[in-house]
């Protein structure tokens, strides 16, 4: 009978896309989730300072969507993306350097939780002004086809940016232009406090897309294969010159909107985020995993040791980097002056 | 050397730069087909093609933020605002994003984008077209504020702010676009940085810049024959500001006038002001003094206008009050 | 309505005045500058002129009456205005209501709002103004730009010495900028426009002052006596008045014109102490202590060092008569820089004099008297004279007080040498 459920699960794998990639998935989504609880404990003890908004409850969203993209792709984020930073590549040790305001760091102690940054990924930076990223990273997508490259872009922003005007100019340009853009809605439901249905004349924010003539999908933010697979189409259409995508990914974050207000209390009941809580994107995977026999106990017992290894060297390098030297304060203002001028 | 409107001027500029670097292009509302609502961007559609001469819709913070995210990637946009008023609706794109992006990415990504347009009053256009922004900008570490008076300067500094590594405001005139004078058939750049001295003298400094030159010169030529030498210093950049050029002139005449389009509050006079008194203070023999418009939005009535501008006769009673002569 | 006048100060120490005599009636017309009535203050009789044209409405204070310094005296105003009623206030004093005006004539330029005013200087400084500076009192700021401050300095001239002609009498660069320190000795005799040089304290002369006048006194003085042999003296004197038969000029006036050449050699000599720093006068003025009825007063010769023995003698003797009738104008007392006391025609020997602060010495001058002296070996009667120095110690010391003496000396013994 082992043999037959070895049979039965090898085929399974075989109608399963992308199932060659789930392990790299899940462990990129376990290094998000313990690297996050570990930010939020440092800053408890304030080793990070700053605002800080964790990602805990939306890892499946970075992964899936930046799973699909190429090295050369643009990838550009608001200021809960820590998650993107390291789905994208960037090592946890330059991320939490960076939280820590390090020299190492990835934006050389400068940036902050808020703006990591690393061009050797294309990662284009967390950006502090709700929606004022979106217009950049359709200028990503009008530079990729200037230069007559078939690279796209993928922006991320939440659901309340979808009320602001740039996303509204940027999207229109986008479509107009057929930009090679993806423009994805992190939807947690919330702005900060507010829900989307106090905030949005329009809750599907998928119909948005209408009014700019480009597809607009509703993606279950909890399955990263979901998300993965719209997203996949997504790029595909960019690359092929069929202009952007909007993408209305539906997710949710366990904690507060930053490190200064509760998961629950005001605006959301703890039963709520109880209850969300229980389809959590990492079990969602892993459950999907085990059933196609891809992992077992010991095989997440070592993902988890692997990443806590990993979070806990990232800690150790932050905490033993150097400050940045009090020079630093005066440069990258302006392009250094050059030597010959 | 051939005579050039400042517009032509500016129209070279760009076409010999879009020439020279193919990452070059400009984006804005007309720049294209309409040939641009002030025409600076004659005929460069038809020569270079709609992917670099881009028209937008009436959108300046989306185009403005595109063409930052093009400048992140390393092409050098040109983003021609219609006039500076609208640019106000871009500003958290020009402030938050372009000239933040170097300092927070720690040096990573340069952002080479200029941002240009008309700036200040022109005739009776009243309280929202007639604003004179330079001093917002100024504000900003990381940018660069450029604002040529001439043809010349126009020409030579539109380059030297294409060519530039660094997010760069400049500010043109409606009321310059006309000016005709001599520019250089060869090619040059004008640096940013740079004052220019527009007219020597002894007796006086008046510092100016963009549509207060003229002015400033007006009024030098009328003081004349009150015996007060004018020294005129147009300081093409406002920021960075040439503070060598202010501190010398002050240090050769002792006596200071401030004058420009916008309004008194923090404004660029008061800046100079303030380099002045601290660095120069045993140079003075009068308080700076500062000419600038009216504290209060731009009236339409042509009469009320006037009052309300900043322009020779005025320059010149401050002058004449520097100087004692009052 | 403005006050008919009120009491001006008119001296350094004038704190209160007397009326004297009114010389205008109430409801009579009057104009600016007509004398109103006349006051007495501590040194003389003086003028109280009109500050406004209109009728004089009322007096408020009788003629016999003491008033303190900016107490109104009476109204002028428009015929049949009112008066004021009930006690006639302390008006302001004439110096609040000039910076008053000089404020409103300076345009409020690109300034909203009016310029706070100055706070009103009391009568004291306004008339300590008349005593030195030509526009302001002794420790009042000079206002002067910062670039006519560093020409000043570069050219060593005295900002003190120079009228501003910017606002509020701000010295500008044009003010400094032909000026030159031997430019601002003045060209005419006038007071008002000499010069001296504010000499910063050394450690040391710090030390000297504090530690002296803790032994001796607030002024602490020291004595340096010379006799003199004025035969020299006594000779020219005669044989000019000899082809002069009505010259008037006495020995007194002979010292006097040789103090003044002596000081020019010693401005350590011809200086006031000014507690932060001693002011060494460019020109010499000469007070002459001169006895009248009531007491003492010192009308002062100016550049006496500038004028020959014809014209001190014809001062003298023309500010004395006017001293002793009490008519003397306040800046003619007020300002010397050096001062000299002659007690000879009382027969007095020798004696010391009181130093007249701020300056810095006094000579005290004995009579004349033939004395049986060696001379190259003999014994001769020659017309001798002792004289007394009294120094602030502050100021100068022992040698330096010697030496003026020493040149004094030569030059009475040597009357040509004033002129050399």
């Amino acid at each position: 009978m082992g043999t037959s459920t070895e049979r039965g699960s090898r085929s399974r794998q075989r109608e399963a896309p992308y199932s060659d990639e789930y392990r790299d998935w899940l462990r990129m989504m376990l290094l998000i989730r313990r690297f996050e609880e570990r930010a939020g404990e440092a800053y408890a003890v304030g080793q990070i300072g700053g605002f800080c908004h964790l990602y805990i409850g939306q890892e499946a969203v970075a992964v899936g969507t930046l799973s699909a993209l190429r090295e050369d792709d643009w990838v550009v984020s608001a200021y809960r993306e820590h998650g993107q930073a390291l789905a994208r590549g960037m090592s946890s040790r330059s991320v939490m350097a960076e939280l820590y305001g390090k020299a190492t760091g990835c934006s050389g102690g400068k940036g902050g939780s808020m703006h990591l940054f690393d061009t050797s990924v294309r990662f284009m930076g967390g950006h502090g002004i709700v929606g004022g990223q979106i217009p950049l990273g359709a200028g990503f997508a009008f530079s990729a086809r200037y230069r007559k490259t078939d690279e796209v872009s993928i922006s991320y922003f939440g659901e309340a940016a979808a009320n602001i005007g740039s996303f509204h100019e940027a999207l229109n340009m986008a479509a107009l232009w057929k930009l090679p853009a993806l423009f994805v809605i992190e939807n947690n439901g919330y702005g900060m406090g507010t829900a989307v249905g106090r905030a949005s004349a329009i809750t599907d924010l998928a119909e948005r897309a209408a009014s700019y003539g480009m597809p607009g999908v509703t993606v279950d933010g909890q399955d990263v294969v979901a998300v993965r697979e719209a997203t996949d189409e997504a790029v595909a259409r960019a690359r092929a010159g069929e202009g952007p995508t909007l993408m209305d990914i539906i997710t949710y974050r366990y904690v507060g909107h930053s490190m200064s207000d509760a998961p629950h209390g005001t605006y959301r009941s703890k039963e709520e985020v109880d209850e969300r809580r229980g389809r959590d994107p990492i079990t969602v995977l892993a459950d999907r995993m085990r059933e196609l026999g891809l992992l077992d106990d010991d095989g997440m017992a070592e993902l988890e040791a692997d990443v806590a290894a990993e979070v806990a060297d990232a800690v150790q390098f932050a905490e033993d980097s150097p400050e940045p030297d009090a020079e630093q304060l005066w440069t990258d203002v302006y392009a250094p002056v050059k030597e010959n001028d | 050397m051939a005579t050039l409107t400042y517009r032509d001027a500016l129209n070279a500029a760009l076409r010999e730069e879009m020439e020279r670097d193919d990452t070059v292009f400009l984006m804005g509302e007309e720049v294209a087909e309409y040939n641009g609502a002030y025409k600076v961007s004659k005929g460069l559609l038809d020569e270079f093609g709609p992917m670099r001469v881009v028209d937008t819709p009436i959108a300046e913070l989306g185009f403005a933020g595109i063409g930052v995210g093009a400048a992140m990637t390393g092409l050098r946009p040109v983003i021609e605002m219609m006039t500076w008023n609208f640019a106000l609706l871009a500003i958290d794109q020009i402030v938050n994003a372009a000239a933040k992006i170097r300092y927070m990415s720690g040096g990573q990504i340069a952002c080479p984008i200029v941002f240009r347009g008309p700036g200040g009053a022109a005739l009776q256009l009243g309280a929202q077209h007639s604003q004179a922004f330079e001093s917002w900008y100024a504000h900003i570490p990381g940018l660069k504020v450029v604002m040529p008076a001439t043809p010349a300067d126009a020409k030579g500094l539109l380059k030297s702010a294409i060519r530039d590594e660094d997010p760069v405001i400049f500010i043109e005139g409606e009321m310059l676009y006309n000016l005709k004078g001599e520019v250089p058939d060869e090619e040059y750049v004008t640096p940013i940085g740079e004052a220019d001295v527009k007219r020597a003298g002894t007796d006086a400094t008046i510092i100016c810049h963009s549509k207060t030159v003229a002015p400033a010169l007006n009024a030098a030529k009328a003081l004349e024959d009150d015996g007060i030498d004018c020294e005129v210093i147009d300081l093409r950049t406002i920021r960075p500001l040439d503070t060598a050029a202010i501190l010398a002139s002050v240090a050769k005449t002792n006596r200071i006038v401030v004058a420009e389009e916008g309004w008194e509050f923090a404004g660029v006079g008061a800046q100079v002001a303030d380099l002045v008194q601290r660095e120069a203070f045993d140079d003075l023999d009068h308080p700076v003094l500062r000419v600038h418009q009216a504290d209060v939005p731009m009236p339409y009535n042509k009469h009320l206008e006037k009052a309300a501008k900043a322009d020779a006769n005025k320059i010149a009673a401050a002058v004449r009050t520097v100087c004692y002569r009052d | 309505m403005p006050p008919e006048g009120a009491l001006e100060a008119r001296a350094p120490t004038m704190e209160e005045g007397r009326l004297v005599e009114r010389k205008t009636d109430e409801g009579a017309a009057v104009s600016t500058g007509d004398v109103l009535a006349e006051v007495e203050t501590d040194k003389a009789v003086m003028e109280l002129v009109a500050r406004a044209d209109g009728v004089l409405l009322k007096r408020v204070v009788d003629e016999g009456a003491t008033v303190p310094v900016a107490q109104v005296v009476g109204w002028i105003g428009a015929e049949g205005e009112e008066v004021p009623a009930g006690a006639p206030p302390a008006g302001a004093p004439p110096a609040a209501r000039d910076a008053g005006d000089e404020t409103e004539k300076k345009p409020a330029k690109g300034s909203p709002e009016p310029k706070a005013q100055p706070p009103a200087e009391s009568a004291a400084p306004l008339a300590a103004r008349q005593q030195e500076a030509p526009t302001r009192a002794a420790g009042e700021r000079v206002r002067a730009s910062p670039v006519a401050r560093r020409i000043a300095e570069e050219k060593g001239l005295d900002l003190g010495a120079i009228a501003g002609s910017g606002p509020e009498g701000r010295i500008i660069k044009r003010d400094v900028e032909g000026a030159s320190p031997a430019a601002q000795a003045p060209a005419a005799a006038s007071f008002d426009a000499s010069g001296f040089t504010d000499v910063g304290l050394s450690q040391m002369r710090k030390a000297i002052a504090r530690r002296l006048v803790q032994s001796i006194g607030p002024i602490p003085t020291f004595y340096l006596t010379a006799e003199v042999d004025m035969e020299r003296a006594a000779e020219a004197r005669e044989a000019l008045l000899a082809r002069e038969p009505d010259g008037k000029f006495s020995f007194n006036d002979i010292i006097i014109r040789s103090c003044a050449s002596a000081l020019r050699q010693h401005p350590w000599v011809n200086a006031w102490w000014m507690d932060d720093r001693i002011r060494q006068w460019h020109d010499v003025h000469i007070g002459v202590a001169v006895a009248i009825d009531e007491g003492l007063i010192t009308p002062i010769v100016r550049h006496a060092d500038r004028k020959s023995l014809r014209e001190i003698g014809a001062e003298v003797k023309e500010l004395a008569g006017r001293a002793r009738a009490k008519k003397l104008q306040p800046d003619e007392y007020s300002g010397a820089t050096f001062s000299v006391s002659n007690l000879g025609m009382f027969g007095i020997d020798d004696f010391t004099a009181i130093i007249n602060p701020p300056e810095a010495a006094i000579l005290a001058v004995g009579r004349i008297e033939p004395k049986a002296v060696v001379v190259d070996g003999a014994v001769v009667v020659r017309r001798r004279m002792r004289m007394t120095l009294s120094c602030d110690h502050r100021v100068i010391d022992g040698a330096t007080g010697a030496q003026f003496l020493k040149t004094l000396v030569g030059m009475l013994e040597n009357p040509l040498a004033m002129v050399w």
